[in-house]
């Protein structure tokens, strides 16, 4: 049942939008059609088609409310109208992946008019078919924040007009990078953190990467939108391997790469190579490219860093930004040795950054200048919360006062 | 068809521009009002004199009472505004884009209650 909800809310909630034009009443009625279904599915066994079943039925809830509400005046229905009635609203959608309202969806949650953080919490909510207790826990924050700010995000949708349907040709990139950002962001935030809600957070990678893979499959001819799939797809591999059996991190040179998933490699690896003949280069595609070369390494000393070092030459010229000159720094090091990847750190303003100062700790440590990479190591330790990345760094920093004794 | 307020922010003490300037960007603006005006959008504009020149009415227990300057003591003030009509937020965002670049200065979009129906 979980399953069945999971795979048909998003498109049954999509459906229900343009319908009705309004989120609340489709996500109300979806709600309720679940409900009924339980109860129903619970004694007669699952029907041949769920989604049409629970389709039909949330169609109905929403005609019942609406007529209920007919008799009511006509401010009070205005109040919950996600955007007057226009010329279009009786068009059917136009065939094909493009009418999908799956994607009208994507593009309505993911506007650039509604603050990031929204367009996360939406996404998750209307296409993840994820409940607010559920989104607030995995992002950490408290349920009636969460709840706030989907109900403000919804309200601002409603008020602004914000449109249902698929960007046209001249805004279509900007508009699907704030999508794609957005899908990578709610990977990340589930990917970044090994805690105690492990649970919930390994449902944010899962949830990220089948809307990634919804997306690739509404937008095949998106060379970006296959990129972030790969990308996911490539990180996502390596997740059994990425927690010790002791609970800490385990850094990517020292992962057993036999628990490597190989089946998303693979997969992985097919739309990589699928890009590059293309030759339509972007930010996701490059990042899904150094992760293949990674992935394409049967242990760390065979990792390709000129190649790796080449493609972060190239993303930094596409998309300048520090985070991404620190990890070209980290493939320098690697091709040129230590002291050359830390003068390209010196120049980068990264203070608040604390995979900053875990790099340059690191190569500080590897030139044996301890009182440094010490100092360095106790800045990450600084601006680190979580508790296993914490035990991590301390024992580095208690490995290195051991030598200097 | 939804109605939005374009207002145009200035900041108290940011430089204005050069005296010399000031044809081009009026020209520029009033392009815009005519491209508004052509296209229907047009619902009104103006441009407004400077904060200090405004008197707030507050009626306390049943009297007027008057202040001098504007009601917010804040350093950005609106100088000037459109109220257009555009069919979605997409239109109305492109027309901001339109009329910023034209004034030179951060445009708010924001969108006017709908008008209750008989």
């Amino acid at each position: 049942m979980e399953a069945v909800f999971r795979r048909e809310s998003g498109s049954v909630t999509a459906t229900l939008i343009r319908q009705f034009r309004s989120i609340d009443l489709a996500e109300e009625s979806v709600q309720d059609a679940f409900a009924i279904a339980l109860a129903h599915w619970a004694r007669d066994g699952l029907p041949p088609n769920p989604g049409g079943w629970i389709t039909t039925t949330a169609r109905n809830r929403a005609l019942n409310v609406v007529r209920r509400e007919s008799t009511r005046s006509e401010r009070e229905t205005d109040a919950m109208r996600m955007s007057p009635p226009t010329e279009e609203r009786d068009e059917e959608p136009d065939e094909g992946p493009m009418g999908d309202d799956r994607l009208r969806l994507i593009f309505t949650c993911c506007h650039p008019a509604l603050a990031p953080t929204a367009r996360i919490a939406l996404t998750l909510r209307l296409l993840g078919g994820m409940q607010t207790p559920q989104i607030a826990r995995a992002f950490l924050v408290p349920e009636p924040t969460m709840a706030q700010r989907l109900v403000r995000a919804k309200r601002k949708i409603a008020a602004n007009n914000i449109p249902y349907r698929v960007p046209e040709h001249a805004e279509l990139p900007a508009r699907l990078r704030s999508v794609l950002t957005v899908l990578y962001l709610i990977f990340n935030e589930g990917y970044a953190a090994a805690d105690g809600e492990a649970l919930v957070r390994r449902e944010l990678c899962e949830e990220a990467v089948r809307l990634a893979r919804l997306l690739a499959q509404l937008m095949p001819d998106e060379p970006e939108v296959l990129g972030l799939l790969a990308l996911l797809l490539l990180i996502d591999a390596r997740r059994p391997a990425r927690t010790r059996p002791d609970g800490m991190p385990a850094l990517l040179a020292e992962q057993d790469r036999g628990r490597w998933d190989r089946a998303l490699i693979e997969e992985g690896l097919a739309l990589v190579r699928r890009l590059l003949q293309r030759g339509e280069p972007g930010p996701f595609q490059i990042q899904a490219a150094i992760n293949a070369v990674h992935a394409s390494a049967a242990s760390p000393a065979e990792t390709d860093w000129t190649a790796i070092r080449a493609l972060y030459d190239q993303l930094l010229a596409l998309a300048p930004n520090p985070i991404v000159a620190m990890n070209r720094a980290i493939a320098i090091a690697e091709t040129s040795g230590p002291e050359a990847g830390l003068a390209e750190l010196a120049d980068l303003d990264l203070a608040d950054y604390q995979p900053y100062h875990s790099t340059r700790a690191e190569l500080l440590r590897r030139l044996d200048r301890r009182g440094e990479a010490a100092a360095a190591y106790t800045a990450a330790l600084e601006l680190t919360r979580n508790a296993p990345e914490r035990a991590f760094l301390q024992a580095r920093l208690r490995a290195l006062r051991d030598q200097q004794a | 068809m939804t109605q939005y307020l374009l207002s145009v922010h200035g900041v108290e003490g940011q430089e204005p521009p050069p005296p010399e300037r000031l044809p081009e960007i009026f020209g520029a603006v009033e392009e815009f009002n005519e491209r508004l005006r052509r296209s229907g959008a047009w619902v009104f504009a103006g441009g407004l004199e400077p904060p200090d020149t405004a008197t707030v009415v507050r009626v306390e227990r049943g009297e007027a009472v008057l202040t001098d300057g504007p009601f917010a003591e804040s350093k950005e003030h609106i100088g000037g505004f459109w109220v257009i009509e555009a069919k979605d937020l997409d239109a109305a965002l492109a027309l901001a884009e339109e009329g910023a670049r034209a004034c030179e200065n951060p445009v708010e979009v924001r969108p006017f209650q709908p008008v209750p129906q008989e």
